[in-house]
Formats: structure tokens, C-alpha cells, sequence
């Protein structure tokens, strides 16, 4: 079967790529466009390390096809520091130490943000339910929580 | 030399880690990140029985596909002899691991690699393993422990004769090995018991549960070398693996260590690299192979299933005078299970003058048991721990005094044969005693419990350099993945040592050829033995600074003295030089400054910890909520306290997990039934409250921080401080984990059904 060719939007830029009917936007991501930032976990939907937004929606990369990136508006982990400047939450997920491994830290970075840019003033449990599609295995959660509610403070202009 | 803890200006701060930006922003390369021009995909074929003789395999369909460019099995790999080859924090037996590799002969479960293909595209690899027509013989079945060790069950390894027994036995069976340990006289001691109990408690196999799946990208060149990228624990295990597998020079082989996206013990050793070596140098191309979650589930190591027995007798007044257990360890389909760990932990919180251990090493037809965090202890901490928190409630005693009042200390003799030098296992009692937790009250259907475990902590090969630049900056060079900022741990003893800021001293985990030999990060060794490393290569540095401002300032080395930074000299009138005085100046003295040092670091302390956790339990439902949760530990110096606290936090969840929820299913067919995270449930935020962390520190003498171990010690009382909550909740004991919502509403209707008979 021949591929498929896309014409779509990733980070702001044009991009066109040619992917294989059944080729994951998260494979397009990483195999075709070199965005390696979204990562691989389950390929199932349920650990959320490939987060991205899709239309200003989260959701999880490798449970989108490539040709459906057609005519939309991709954003992923790699826009999300502008310059060399952090987001604050990943500055505050940086400050609290709230990573190990890191290989889960990308798709906590753009659900956060996500979730912080319909929320700025979460809740403890809002910020739990928010997460619970992301899945870390070394911290416990107890930091990356504490960095989010951080963030959150930072950027509604309270001093932590 | 020993530091002061009193005067230090960098270890026990909170610095960002120096490779933060990259984590945070998506730029670090993990295993899968890497790719190379020309490079092929490879995908392996695995078994759908559990137990069946390979008759014979037809891969010439699959070879004839246009874009396959190699395809392997089993009989392309050398014949190994049994031999043990040492990994860091565990021996592997280099016959089994072979065959574990790619199948010869039989297939041992579902799952087990039977042959591999190298193509162009992945979508033409997944052709290529339909192809191949593999026919087999099944064979009966077993994967349960209990199951494999009767007379009668399926034999899996002919030539498996239980060793450790007086005499060799007639006949072969699952059963690999037999161990005893013992101290004192266990029938004396329980004639002087006053209260006896016995239990047997079960726990499932489960998963590490890292959230990268194994991922290598090989690259065969025809002058015979390999280059391989790959994540792991240990990029040396994994060299002088491949090596040993495929009949390489451990030179010929350059491992470089891709970030690590977890580990907990299960990438200590190889699947794929071998694979993707061999495969290389059949197409001439590189290779890239990762796994799908369900192969990581189905093919790598979890910890293995346990029946555990256990035997306690108490004096009325709380005194523990014997102590018993028997373990029985599902190794999967190949020997080597930790129930040797579990034999020599369970007890170890604990002065015992009578305890006698026998633990059995079982094979049956599940994926080879891998290393789990502190392998084997949780297993055998859950069943003592339980059966401990009887004993208090019968003699109606406080659970944390009745540990303290048996609890060990510096002089107490382990089963294991250790003597304890300065520990810290009674402090942290009484510092979970003294928790604002503790003391708290609760609420309808809640209940608390509290339980401790020990680890022992390794120390092992480490090998550091110290580059110190002209401007009088520094760079590490180590060799030990970097899985919780232990990079950051580096630079701040090195900067510490050294005297200058934390942010003049980058950190680079080195490859195979670029740094000497360093074992595994594993063991809890890595800030203690790296760190002790570091720390010792940055001394060689501080020498050579003297010598250089020596020279200049025309006195001997020992008449100056290296304070903040900076050579001052004890006598004369010669001016101070700091360090990136005498580096700019380096090339003049003597050439540039290079500090190394090379050790097998000993005496690493052992760790102590006491969890304490409520829970909830909905009794409509069997839900199980986690209220609070309390992990007290034994950490000796905390370098960075962010990621001590973060490894007893992360190590707390990966117990309630494997509490209340994770668990592999195999049916009765043999097959994993739940090969993902979607049925394989581990913790999400949402499950869980803030996990609140105290920091006991009892320096260990033998670190020149205090360092001791952290990672493994917080894994392993959580299971029955769970248990224990759920007890104190209901007053039902929970025997079986995972105590899943089912399991524990099935409970709570018999125990209502029984009140009202």
C-alpha cells in the first residue's frame, strides 16, 4: 500500500510528512519528524509519556494515526521551554527534584501544562485526577505533584 | 579521609541535577532515541505455548521476503557450558541466559524468543515473523511454585538435580537448589515460648514496571567490532555479556549508555543485545530493536511468585526467642530466583538467638525472574512482618515497641553471619514512634500498620576520573547510568571535596572504552561506591593542586593547605592560588590536572526502614484507599535530600502497588493474561496521598560522607505495612497479595457470614 501524505501543523511550523496507513502520529513523531521528546511507553493509551496536544486537546500521541494529523495543530514537549527559557513547570519539576529516570517527564510536562492553562488554581486532588493518565514509576507522584501546585502558585503571581 | 559533616557547604543542599534541563525538555536520548543511517529494524518471535519442544522451524518464507535482510534462531548462537558470570549484584549462569536469549530445543514460556529478523521496516520485520512456520510438540505445563516442587509435576530441565542437598538426588526435578541458614537452637527456643504462631502467606510475580521498555541499536563493522547504544544499569554487564554470548573480545565490544528510563533491577541483564549484535553482523547494516510493552511483560524478569511459611515464638512479655521460615521462590523457567536475599533479610531487623532459614529455588514455566529492587527481601519481610504484627496484637503490645524491644543493633549477629557495626534500625523506630502519623486518630473503616525491613546494600567496582579544565572548572567522568540524579550526587561530592561550586562541575557517564570497568547500578552502590570514587579521584586532584602551588610558591606540599578552593600556604609570604589559578597555570607545571581513582568499595551499610501507613476500606466495595503513608528510613549521609526522599517515596508506592494491585496472571493454559498497564494496574496519582519521608541519619563509618545505600531498603516494608493497616481496619488477615478489591470483599462477606452463624 502506498503512504499517505500529510500536510499539518507541529509546533507552530508547516510540516509535511508521508506516513504508512497504520503508522502512530507518536511513530510519525519520533521516526519521521525526529521529535523523540514523546516517548514510548505502552503504545496502548495508558502511561501517557506521549502525551501531546492536538487541537489544544491532551491526548495520547501513540493513539492517533499519523494521517489523522491532517489540517491540525500538533504541539509537543519540544515547544514548550521558549528559548532557553523553562516553563515554569519544568523549572519547579527541576527545583523539587521530581524526576528520576525522567523518561515519563515529558508527558507530565505537557499534561501539567495543559491542565494549568485550563486551571491555574488546581487543587491537590484535581491535580491527581488530571495526572492519573500518566504514569510514573519512580517517585511516587508526591514531587511531581508538589511541582505542579508550585508551578501553579509561580504563575498566578504568588510567592512560594 | 572523612568529612565533617558540620562544615559542609554543598552535600545535603538541593541543587538542580545537571542533567535537569534535558529531562525536562524532551532533548535526552533514552534507548529508543538513537538511530543510525542505513539502520535496519529488528523484531523477535516468541512462543505462544508455554512448554513445548521446538520440532523444527522454516524460515526460508520469511527469508525470501523482499527487505528482510537477516533472520536468526536459536542454533545460530554458540552452545554454552553451564558457568556463573558475575554481574555486579548477582551471578548469572551464561547457559541459561543464552538460551533465555533465543530457545534451542524447547521453549520454557510464553513468550521465550525463538528466532529473530532484521529488515528494512518495521512493517516488513512484522511480516517477515509471520513467516517463519515454527512447529512444536506441547508439553505439559507448570507455573505455580507449589505445583512444580510435587513429584509428579512436568520436568522442565533434565539435567536439574536440587543442588545443596547432603546427596544428590536420583531423579531430576524444578526443584534447582536447596539453602539452609541458622543460628542458636530453634527447638530449644520455642520450648521457652510462651505464644507460637504459624503462617503461610503467598505473593505473585510482579513486574518492575519501568515505563521504558528495553530498546538497542547495534552496529556490527566487518573488522569484527561492535558498537552498541543501549539503555541499561550497567553498560559493562552488558558488554562482557554480549561478549561472553557471542564469542567476542570484551574489546571488540564499545557499550555507550543511552539515558535510562528505569530499571529497578530488571536491566541488569540482556534480551535484545545480543540479538541486535548478531543480526548486524548477518545483514552488515545496524540494528535497532526495542520491545512492545508486551514482550516487556512477557520476556524480561519480574520478581519472582513466593509461598512463604513462616514460625514465630514470643514470651509473655514480648521477648522473640525462635524464629523459623521456609521460602519457596518461582525462578521462572531458569534457576536463580533471590530467595537466598529473602533467607538472609527477613529476619535481619531483629537480635535472634534461634532462627533457622530453608529457601528453595523453584523452575517452572514462566518468564525468567529478573532483580527487583532489594530481590527477595520484600517477599520475606511480608511474611515475617505479618506474622510480627500477630504476635503484637495477641500479646497487646505496641507494634513499634515490640520491634524495638527485639530490634537489632550495632554488635547483633545476623543469620547471614554479619555482625552489625553502627546501625540505624532501632533510631528509626523510634522516630516512626515519635511521627505526628503515629499518633494521629482515624475514623470508620480505617486502620493502621506499621512494618520494617533491612537491605543490605553493595559496594563493588567503581572507577571515576576528575578533568579539571584551564578556567578551573571540572568535569566527572564515571561510569555508572545515571537512573535517580546520581549525577548530581557526583558533582556535589567531587565540588564538595574540591571546594568549588556545585555549577563548575559538569558530570559524563562514560562508555565501555572511555572509563574503566564499573559494575552495575544496582545494589544501592552507586552513591556510596561512585560516590566514593569521586570523591577519592577528587583528592587525587586536591594532591596535585598542592604539589603544583607548592612548586610555585617554592615550598613543600605538605606546607600548604587546601581550603574553600584555594592552596594556602602555611608559611612565607607566597600569595593563595585557587584551583583556577593553578589550572590555567597546568600546562607550564606539569601538564593538565587529572584525578582517578579505581576501587572495589567495601563496607557498605546496611539499611533499616519502618513504613507506616492507614488505609480505608469500603466495605461495600473492598476498595482500598491509602489514607497517609509514613516511610521512615536509615540513610546514613543524605547527599541530595530531594532524591533520598524520592527514592523511599517512589520505593513506598512500588510496595502498595504490588499491596493491593499488581500481579502477573497466567491461566490455565499457562499464557500472561494481562501483558499491559491497562490490566497489569500500577499506581496512579490519583490512588495515592503525599507520601510523607523522615530522614534518619547514622553515618556509616566506612563512606567518607556516611554515605549508605537508599534505593532498595524503602521497597521492603510496605507489603505488610499494608496488610497489616488492612488488618487493623477490618480484623481480617490478609494472607494473599494482592489484596485486590475482590479478594478483600470476598473477605469481608465471609468474615460477616461467619459473625452471624
Amino acid at each position: 500500500m502506498s503512504k499517505i501524505h500529510v500536510s499539518t501543523t507541529v509546533n507552530g511550523d508547516p510540516v509535511e510528512f508521508l506516513c504508512e496507513p497504520q503508522q502512530t502520529l507518536l511513530d510519525v513523531l519520533r521516526d519521521e519528524l525526529q521529535l523523540t521528546g514523546s516517548k514510548e511507553g505502552c503504545a496502548s493509551g495508558d502511561c501517557g509519556a506521549c502525551s501531546i496536544e492536538l487541537d489544544g486537546r491532551l491526548v495520547c500521541s501513540c493513539l492517533v494515526l499519523g494521517a489523522e494529523a491532517e489540517g491540525r495543530d500538533v504541539e509537543t514537549v519540544e515547544s514548550i521551554a521558549v528559548g532557553d527559557t523553562l516553563h515554569p513547570v519544568q523549572a519547579k519539576i527541576l527545583e523539587h527534584g521530581a524526576l528520576q529516570c525522567g523518561y515519563c517527564t515529558p508527558g507530565f510536562v505537557v499534561a501539567a501544562k495543559a491542565l494549568l492553562d485550563r486551571n491555574p488554581d488546581p487543587t491537590e486532588t484535581e491535580v491527581r485526577y488530571w495526572l492519573a493518565g500518566n504514569l510514573c514509576r519512580c517517585t511516587g507522584y508526591d514531587k511531581i505533584v508538589g511541582a505542579v501546585l508550585d508551578a501553579a502558585s509561580e504563575m498566578r503571581g504568588e510567592t512560594s | 579521609m572523612t568529612y565533617d559533616n558540620e562544615n559542609l557547604k554543598v552535600v545535603g543542599t538541593r541543587p538542580v541535577r545537571p542533567d535537569g534541563a534535558d529531562k525536562v525538555t524532551g532533548r535526552a536520548n533514552f534507548g529508543a532515541d538513537f538511530s543510525m543511517p542505513q539502520q535496519l529494524i529488528g523484531k523477535v518471535l516468541r512462543s505462544p505455548h508455554p512448554h513445548a519442544r521446538i520440532v523444527s522451524i522454516d524460515t526460508s518464507k520469511a527469508e525470501a521476503l523482499p527487505g528482510v535482510k537477516a533472520v536468526m534462531v536459536g542454533e545460530d548462537m554458540i552452545a554454552m557450558a553451564h558457568e556463573m558470570s558475575q554481574s555486579g549484584e548477582s551471578a548469572i549462569d551464561v547457559h541459561d541466559l543464552s538460551l533465555n536469549v533465543l530457545a534451542r530445543g524447547k521453549v520454557l514460556y510464553d513468550g521465550h524468543a525463538v528466532a529473530a529478523v532484521a529488515a528494512t521496516s518495521a512493517v516488513i520485520a512484522d511480516d517477515a515473523l509471520d513467516l517463519i512456520d515454527v512447529t512444536y510438540d506441547v508439553l505439559p505445563h507448570v507455573s505455580d511454585v507449589d505445583e512444580a516442587m510435587k513429584p509428579d509435576a512436568p520436568v522442565l530441565h533434565e539435567d536439574m538435580f536440587t543442588a545443596g542437598m547432603d546427596e544428590k538426588p536420583a531423579t531430576a526435578s524444578n526443584i534447582a537448589s536447596r539453602m539452609e541458614m541458622a543460628l542458636g537452637d530453634v527447638e530449644e527456643g520455642f520450648k521457652k515460648a510462651d505464644i507460637v504462631i504459624e503462617r503461610s502467606y503467598k505473593t505473585k510475580a510482579v513486574h518492575q514496571g519501568y515505563i521504558e521498555p528495553h530498546a538497542v541499536v547495534a552496529n556490527f563493522a566487518e573488522d569484527g567490532t561492535a558498537t552498541v547504544w543501549c539503555s541499561s544499569q550497567g553498560h559493562f554487564a552488558i558488554r562482557d555479556l554480549c561478549a561472553k554470548l557471542l564469542g567476542m573480545d570484551s574489546s571488540a565490544i564499545r557499550v555507550t549508555p543511552a539515558e535510562i528510563g528505569g530499571g529497578f533491577g530488571g536491566k541488569t541483564t540482556v534480551y535484545l543485545e545480543p540479538l541486535a549484535i548478531a543480526l548486524s553482523k548477518k545483514a552488515g547494516r545496524p540494528v535497532k530493536m526495542t520491545m512492545t510493552r508486551a514482550e516487556v511483560f512477557r520476556a524480561t524478569g519480574p520478581t519472582p511468585a513466593t509461598s512463604l511459611d513462616v514460625k514465630i515464638g514470643v514470651t509473655n512479655d514480648g521477648q522473640i526467642v525462635a524464629a523459623e521460615a521456609d521460602f519457596r521462590f518461582n525462578a521462572g523457567a531458569f534457576k536463580g530466583s533471590p530467595v537466598g536475599a529473602a533467607c538472609m533479610s527477613a529476619f535481619t531487623p531483629y537480635t535472634l538467638e534461634n532462627v533457622k532459614v530453608v529457601g528453595y529455588d523453584v523452575v517452572t514455566n514462566a518468564c525468567k525472574s529478573g532483580a527487583y529492587r532489594a530481590p527477595g527481601a520484600p517477599n520475606g519481610a511480608f511474611a515475617v512482618e505479618s506474622a510480627l504484627d500477630e504476635l503484637a496484637h495477641m500479646l497487646n503490645m505496641d507494634p513499634l515497641d515490640f520491634r524495638h524491644q527485639n530490634g537489632a543493633e550495632a554488635g547483633t549477629k545476623a543469620v547471614y553471619g554479619a555482625t552489625f557495626r553502627e546501625i540505624g534500625c532501632k533510631d528509626v523506630l523510634v522516630a516512626a514512634k515519635n511521627h505526628p502519623h503515629y499518633k494521629s486518630n482515624l475514623g470508620p473503616n480505617q486502620g493502621r500498620g506499621v512494618a520494617s525491613g533491612f537491605w543490605f546494600n553493595i559496594g563493588g567496582q567503581s572507577n571515576a576520573a576528575v578533568n579539571v579544565h584551564e578556567d578551573g572548572t571540572v568535569t566527572v567522568v564515571e561510569g555508572n547510568p545515571d537512573i535517580g540524579g546520581t549525577r548530581a550526587a557526583m558533582a556535589m561530592m567531587a565540588a564538595e571535596v574540591l571546594g568549588i561550586p556545585f555549577e563548575k562541575v559538569q558530570v559524563v557517564v562514560a562508555d565501555t572504552a572511555s572509563i574503566g570497568h564499573t559494575d552495575v547500578t544496582g545494589g544501592s552502590r552507586v552513591t556510596f561506591a561512585t560516590g566514593m570514587a569521586v570523591t577519592q579521584a577528587a583528592e587525587d586532584v586536591v594532591r596535585q593542586l598542592k604539589e603544583r602551588a607548592a612548586a610555585t610558591m617554592e615550598l613543600d606540599p605538605e606546607e600548604v593547605v587546601w581550603q574553600d578552593g584555594v592552596a594556602h600556604p602555611t608559611k612565607g609570604e607566597a600569595k593563595p592560588l585557587s584551583l583556577a589559578d593553578i589550572a590555567g597555570d597546568a600546562a607550564r607545571t606539569g601538564g593538565i590536572i587529572v584525578g582517578r581513582s579505581s576501587i572495589n568499595a567495601k563496607g557498605a551499610g546496611p539499611s533499616f526502614a519502618t513504613h507506616i501507613c492507614d488505609v480505608e476500606v469500603d466495605p461495600e466495595t473492598g476498595r482500598i484507599e491509602i489514607l497517609r503513608y509514613t516511610a521512615v528510613q536509615d540513610v546514613g549521609k543524605a547527599i541530595h535530600p530531594s532524591y533520598v526522599e524520592g527514592q523511599m517515596q517512589g520505593g513506598a508506592v512500588q510496595g502498595i502497588g504490588w499491596a493491593l494491585n499488581e500481579e502477573y496472571v497466567y491461566n490455565e493454559d499457562g499464557i500472561l493474561e494481562n501483558p499491559g498497564f491497562l490490566d497489569y494496574r500500577m499506581p496512579v496519582a490519583s490512588d495515592l496521598p503525599m507520601i510523607d519521608t523522615v530522614l534518619v541519619e547514622v553515618a556509616n563509618p566506612s563512606h567518607p560522607f556516611g554515605v549508605r545505600g537508599v534505593g532498595e531498603a524503602p521497597l521492603v516494608p510496605p507489603l505488610a505495612a499494608v496488610v497489616n493497616a488492612i488488618q487493623d481496619a477490618t480484623g481480617i488477615r490478609m494472607t494473599e497479595l494482592p489484596v485486590s478489591p475482590v479478594k478483600m470483599l470476598e473477605a469481608l462477606e465471609a468474615n460477616q457470614k461467619q459473625a452471624a452463624e
